[in-house]
């Protein structure tokens, strides 16, 4: 069974950075009421690509209570499964391909002129967050927690810590954090050999493998005057271990752009990315349209760097209903060592990924998210339309075997969620 | 690069006195919608996605493992 998790576990850290950051409106407020009884949301994601390509359904389920006027504790259940077809980092060719299955047993055949899928992919998740929060004095606020996701062939277990202090008659608060996880990764038919051909007899090494992450995040969050809230995070991530994709090949392609081979890729065992992100929350007065955008600059010592900008604009209808557009772009440069294909003969570098999420692409958010009272709570739905453009050299679709193969190929993706407070 | 991002956080930090509110003037900050976390749930859903289909994350959070969906 392969696996594709459409999870990242470090959301609730991200919720967790936020409530430290956002605590001087919060505090002072006297509209915001403090449940001292269990405050829950939840929300269910629909996730469908193109062309039967990952489909996916994601619930999810928080609990907040506070414990007193100084502590607060949440949790957070996750479920989500997955089915479909996704990209195996082959090139399409103006032949039938056929490839074995990631977990060695069977194979499947590729139609002339498509892109190769790997339609076995299929996967179930759990993760369960915890975390903690807790006023110390009067300007100094902590967060800790910890993370467990499992799925079939993959276990993230991570913890964080963060502090927070106010600063300027609590206009400014600044705080630091850190989150160190540990990811064991166990694919069917144990791990690849790097650069082993998917042919040879023997291209297994151990069972499984593992990486390392510590984050560190330090922030900013300004108040700059009554409608307008601004927020400022550099952030470096340091990742040791196994980090290659054990499903995605690479076509080895001779001069007449025919596939003589494929190998296992191969991704380096180090990754250091930072960021640069910007945010501001903006009301404007007396509509009470609330205008959100954010700009995140990424880079890291694989050769990526990464634009994107999100906005959202939230218009208050009558009768606690409300509209909100979703615009977000985003535009990264490809990894060092990534190539569509190899050349039969050429000198192989120690590193090769053909995966098209470290190429160059650009990808478009469309969305749209209605929201009105139900039972005095909130619902709210929202469906977004989400466009990858991958792009490249598009003269490497040389001879009979590539002429005319689209080796870039689009991908599209409509998601539907729904929100109940209550 | 460190430097100037500390550089950059230090004058942040000092240029920041000047802005801000008085606590009296927090009514529309403190509300719901203001929060830079208003709906996690949410918040959550655009992560795994993204992280899971764009080679770069983080930045409004941390943007460390969690998932085998690399």
């Amino acid at each position: 069974m392969q696996l594709k998790s459409f999870a990242n576990i470090s959301l609730s850290l991200a919720v967790a950075t936020s409530a430290l950051t956002g605590v001087n409106a919060a505090e002072t407020s006297p509209t915001i009421k403090v449940p001292d009884t269990w405050q829950f949301d939840a929300g269910l994601l629909i996730y469908a690509e193109a062309d039967d390509q990952v489909q996916a359904i994601e619930g999810a389920l928080s609990a907040k209570k506070n414990l007193d006027d100084e502590r607060s504790i949440a949790l957070k259940v996750v479920i989500d499964s997955l089915t479909g077809a996704s990209p195996n980092g082959a090139v399409g060719q103006n032949q039938v391909q056929t490839f074995t299955r990631p977990s060695g047993n069977g194979s499947y055949t590729v139609t002339a002129g498509d892109t190769p899928l790997d339609d076995t992919f299929k996967d179930t998740r759990v993760a369960l967050s915890a975390q903690y929060n807790q006023q110390l004095s009067r300007l100094w606020q902590y967060s800790g927690g910890g993370n467990l996701s499992k799925e079939y062939d993959y276990l993230s277990l991570a913890i964080n810590s963060a502090l927070a202090r106010d600063f300027n008659n609590r206009n400014t608060t600044a705080s630091l954090g850190f989150s160190y996880a540990f990811d064991i990764y166990e694919p069917e038919g144990g791990i690849p050999l790097a650069k082993a051909s998917v042919s040879d007899a023997i291209n297994r090494g151990g069972s499984d493998d593992s990486k390392q992450t510590l984050d560190v995040l330090a922030g900013i969050t300004q108040v700059i005057n009554r409608q307008t809230l601004m927020q400022f995070n550099y952030a470096h991530s340091k990742v040791s271990g196994y980090q290659t994709d054990p499903f995605k090949i690479v076509s080895i392609i001779d001069n007449n752009g025919w596939a003589q081979d494929y190998i296992y890729e191969s991704r380096p065992d180090d990754r250091t990315k930072q960021s640069l992100f910007w945010r501001t929350k903006y009301m404007r007065q007396p509509s009470n349209q609330v205008l959100d955008v954010s700009y995140r600059y990424f880079w890291d010592d694989w050769g990526m760097t990464a634009h994107n900008i999100d906005t959202r604009w939230r218009f208050q209808l009558q009768d606690r209903h409300f509209i909100e557009p979703h615009l977000r772009y985003y535009n990264q440069q490809a990894v060092d060592f990534y190539r569509v294909y190899l050349n039969d003969g050429e000198v192989r570098a120690q590193h090769v990924t053909a995966d098209y999420r470290l190429g160059e692409m650009q990808t478009y958010t469309f969305g749209l998210k209605y929201g009105f009272p139900i039972a005095d709570n909130e619902f709210s739905i929202r469906l977004e339309y989400y466009l990858t453009r991958v792009t490249g050299d598009n003269s490497l679709a040389k001879g009979a075997g590539l002429s005319g193969i689209d080796l870039y190929p689009d991908k599209s993706a409509f998601m539907l969620q729904s929100f109940y407070r209550f | 690069m460190k430097l100037t991002v500390l550089m950059i956080l230090i004058l942040g930090l000092s240029g920041c006195t000047s802005l801000g509110v008085k606590p009296w003037q927090r009514d529309l900050l403190a509300q719901p919608v203001m929060q830079l976390a208003e709906n996690p749930i949410e918040n959550g859903f655009d992560d795994h996605t993204y992280f899971s289909k764009e080679g770069a994350s983080g930045g409004g959070s941390y943007a460390g493992g969690g998932c085998g969906c690399n």
